[in-house]
């Protein structure tokens, strides 16, 4: 065995020690320790991506000393490479770039929590990603939800006290039901390991047993992760908690906490029910419809809102619609666009949340459209990648919005169905809407107006500088060099199964 | 009043018209003349009279209508109010039961979905089910020769699954984390209470029993028996049935007792902000970097050098001892740090 194929373990280990002693430290201190972990993080998940890409295989890692089934394993694939690397891209920027509104918006006697909250989420993104065991997928969900609820909280003000209880309420909701999903399907195959459980259910399918449970197993585990990743009726949370918590952690709850959840579905998908079984359960038209109810409806919430923070937020729901509608296909590629979304979206949107932070820093801290105007001229780093990030969400070439839209109507074109009809009707109106509240949003910072806002002493702080400088080239690397992306992608789902 | 029938012809008459020179035909054409404009007058009077009551009559009739008109629009105003109100009202109220049967219903289909389902596995207890298999058969069999403890479950979460257990600790750090996130209230910076934290005190006192010999005399002889008896547990955790998780909740509800009876004053010198750093800090280190070393040797199948000693001694199957004492540590410290952020605010 190679020494990379111990760089997994590193990570997820290091995450939960430098997390713990973070609660000891100083906030700046605590903050160089978060940041270095993150980019050892990200160095070790890209050589782990590069490895499995040469070796053109996945391996597995025991946890301890006993072999899989009866110990813990972890496993580690081209897909899983992307998504670490990706996540640690991401979480590492959204620090970058809302490090200084860390300091503005949280009580300096609890600015080192945030840190203890980042390190330990980022742990749990790794080991969701990582994991090769349901019920360890399982011990990592719950220490995603309360850090998640604790980011939220962190500002503490009532809005956020507020969204982070709605956040907690509907989230160990889909806790719950994923935990009694995973129960009932240990007494079904007497496993937790992903491979043998799907081993297992593959013969019940074939031999036709125990179907109404498998079909209810499938759907507590779905409806569990859908409620988590705010998936369209269940979005209440959401508006709340991205739209009044601290820059980084709106940054990183809207493109890393739903979007590991999302990749646990996949995983569960691909490596525990099997997708034979699970596109033959029907779910997948579930997740179809209430994807597409999502993009109108989130579409529509993001138009009436006069609250910059709140639009982006409802335009997560609907982006969240995409990539359940390109899960809901049913077909290798639908899914294929769906991985490259979440990608895509999650780069796009923690841009976009951390940029208007820094419009609304020079607009008197405040969100409000009228507030906002000509804010892209008084701070203009922030300015530039609203509007990259602005022509992203829309789907202009050239950004990564469009490659995403591009697969998912090449999905959707495949599928040759009633789906296809109504994806590429809905993705063409979807665009249009995202267009109608992003374009007015980009018109509406580049007006010049307030002119009492303008303070000529302001300077965008470095790391914001970097952090947006980093985010518009991942976009524009996205958009532009989409294909060995897809390549890899295909690689991994292909590994998967 | 009306002159006489006679008069134009009476003697005086006759001497007028002499001296005016006019003839009786003059004065009868002049009387006929008046009578004419008199009766034209009188018409004009009608006329006027009429218009007048017509226009009288036309002023009541818009007086009505405007007043019909402002009633109609009283009413279109009071019924707007009342649409406006309507969800205030009664919106709320069919919103509120019809939610409430909807969430019956949901509950009702949940329930009964998942009954069904449950009805569809397979029998509990039964040897020949799905779950009796290799692994829980490995587990039984040579689960202490493998791990070196005589109690399985302490095996089974501290060696076999580990990884699980390290998370399952690191939840109630993360836990304890978001509580102080949202309860503790701060000291200044050279270490005094704040004026909140000092009112927050004040209000703490008035429900801290002073001196209450009862609860003193039985926490005196409790509290000693209850925290050995923790201890205990820990340390017997993989003899026996019991281990980190229960023996650290008895030995927090140990300390619970004793800081209700004696008062913060007393406990402060165990435990305060600074120990509880490093006791909530070093327990979860070590046992993050115990079992990342055995992981990483596990895994490289690399000899770990830790000894598995004879079952059944206290000192015995290598890891599980040390990691059930951190975890004892760990969930006492997060029990007892609940209660008083809870009750003031933080220690």
């Amino acid at each position: 065995m190679d020494f990379v194929c111990n760089f997994p373990f590193f990570c997820i280990v290091l995450c939960l020690a430098t997390g713990v002693i973070s609660s000891v430290l100083k906030p700046k201190v605590a903050k160089v320790v978060s940041v270095t972990l993150v980019s050892v993080c990200l160095v070790c998940s890209f050589c782990v991506l590069l490895y499995t890409v040469e070796t053109g295989e996945a391996f597995t890692y025991m946890m301890g000393h006993f072999p899989a089934p009866f110990g813990n394993e972890i496993r580690a694939g081209v897909l899983e490479g992307v998504m670490a690397t990706f996540f640690s891209v991401i979480m590492l920027l959204a620090i970058l770039g809302g490090e200084k509104y860390i300091k503005i918006d949280v009580e300096e006697p609890k600015q080192n929590l945030v840190f203890v909250l980042i390190n330990l989420l980022l742990s749990s993104l790794l080991a969701l990603v990582y994991t090769n065991d349901l019920f360890t997928a399982y011990v990592f969900v719950e220490i995603n939800t309360i850090a998640a609820g604790g980011l939220i909280m962190i500002r503490s003000n009532g809005h956020c006290v507020l969204a982070s209880m709605k956040y907690m309420i509907m989230s160990l909701l889909g806790s719950g039901l994923l935990l009694i999903g995973i129960t009932l399907q240990y007494d079904l195959t007497g496993h937790l390991l992903m491979s043998n459980i799907k081993d297992s259910i593959a013969v019940l399918a074939a031999n036709g047993e125990y179907t109404v449970p498998l079909t209810v197993i499938i759907g507590l585990m779905s409806v569990g992760i859908a409620i988590k990743s705010a998936l369209f009726p269940f979005h209440a949370w959401l508006a709340d908690a991205y739209g009044y918590s601290t820059a980084s952690s709106a940054a990183i709850l809207s493109s890393l906490v739903s979007k590991a959840y999302i990749f646990l579905l996949i995983k569960i998908m691909y490596r525990v029910i099997g997708t034979e079984v699970f596109w033959d359960s029907k779910i997948t038209n579930v997740f179809f419809i209430l994807g597409v109810a999502g993009m109108l409806f989130g579409s529509f919430s993001a138009i009436k809102e006069h609250d910059m923070r709140r639009m982006i937020a409802f335009s997560s729901v609907a982006q969240i619609g995409y990539i359940y509608m390109g899960l809901g296909f049913g077909t290798e590629l639908g899914m294929v666009a769906a991985v490259f979304h979440i990608l895509s979206h999650a780069a796009t949107k923690s841009m976009l949340f951390v940029a208007c932070r820094g419009l609304s820093e020079v607009s008197g801290n405040k969100k409000d459209f009228s507030d906002l105007k000509g804010s892209g001229f008084r701070n203009k780093p922030a300015g530039v990648a609203f509007s990259v990030g602005a022509f992203s969400m829309v789907g202009v070439p050239l950004f990564a919005g469009f490659i995403s839209k591009l697969y998912l109507t090449s999905a959707a074109l495949e599928t040759m169905s009633v789906k296809m009809a109504v994806a590429v009707i809905v993705l063409a109106i979807s665009t249009i809407l995202n267009a109608l509240y992003f374009i007015r949003a980009v018109i509406s910072i580049y007006t010049p107006r307030n002119e009492h806002y303008r303070d000529a002493s302001f300077r965008p702080g470095k790391t914001f500088c970097v952090g947006m400088v980093c985010f518009i080239v991942i976009n524009f690397v996205l958009g532009l060099a989409s294909f060995p992306i897809i390549n890899a992608i295909e690689q991994g789902l292909h590994m998967f199964s | 009043m009306k002159p006489r029938s006679d008069y134009e012809l009476s003697l005086w008459r006759r001497l007028v018209r002499f001296v005016d020179g006019e003839t009786l035909a003059d004065v009868e054409r002049r009387a006929e003349e008046n009578r004419v404009s008199d009766a034209l007058s009188q018409k004009k009077v009608d006329v006027e009279a009429e218009t007048l009551f017509e226009q009288q009559e036309k002023e009541d009739r818009d007086d009505r209508k405007r007043r019909l008109e402002m009633e109609h629009q009283k009413e279109a105003e009071e019924l707007l109010e009342k649409y406006k109100n309507w969800p205030k009202e009664h919106g709320v109220k069919i919103f509120g039961r019809l939610y409430a049967i909807m969430a019956v219903l949901l509950c009702a289909v949940i329930i009964t979905t998942l009954l069904v389902t449950v009805s569809y596995l397979p029998e509990y207890g039964s040897p020949d089910n799905p779950n009796n298999n290799e692994v829980v058969e490995k587990y039984n069999k040579e689960g202490l020769q493998d791990t070196g403890a005589v109690n399985n479950v302490a095996g089974m979460i501290l060696d076999y699954r580990a990884f699980d257990t390290l998370g399952e600790s690191h939840v109630l750090f993360v836990a304890a984390v978001c509580v102080m996130i949202l309860l503790r209230l701060e000291l200044t910076k050279d270490g005094k209470p704040t004026d909140t934290k000092r009112a927050e005190e004040e209000n703490d006192r008035l429900y801290e029993p002073k001196n209450d010999k009862i609860l003193q005399l039985s926490a005196k002889i409790l509290v000693p028996v209850i925290i050995m008896y923790g201890i205990y547990v820990v340390l017997n955790g993989h003899l026996s049935p019991g281990g980190g998780f229960s023996g650290g909740a008895i030995i927090g509800a140990g300390l619970i007792l004793y800081v209700n009876a004696f008062g913060f004053e007393k406990a402060k010198r165990i435990m305060n902000r600074k120990n509880y750093a490093v006791i909530s800090v070093v327990p979860l280190l070590f046992y993050a970097l115990a079992k990342g070393y055995s992981f990483f040797t596990g895994a490289n199948h690399l000899e770990s050098g830790i000894p598995k000693g004879t079952p059944g001694n206290i000192l015995s199957a290598g890891l599980i001892l040390p990691l059930n004492i951190c975890v004892g540590i760990v969930v006492a410290c997060t029990m007892y740090h609940f209660y008083t952020l809870f009750r003031k605010g933080g220690m």
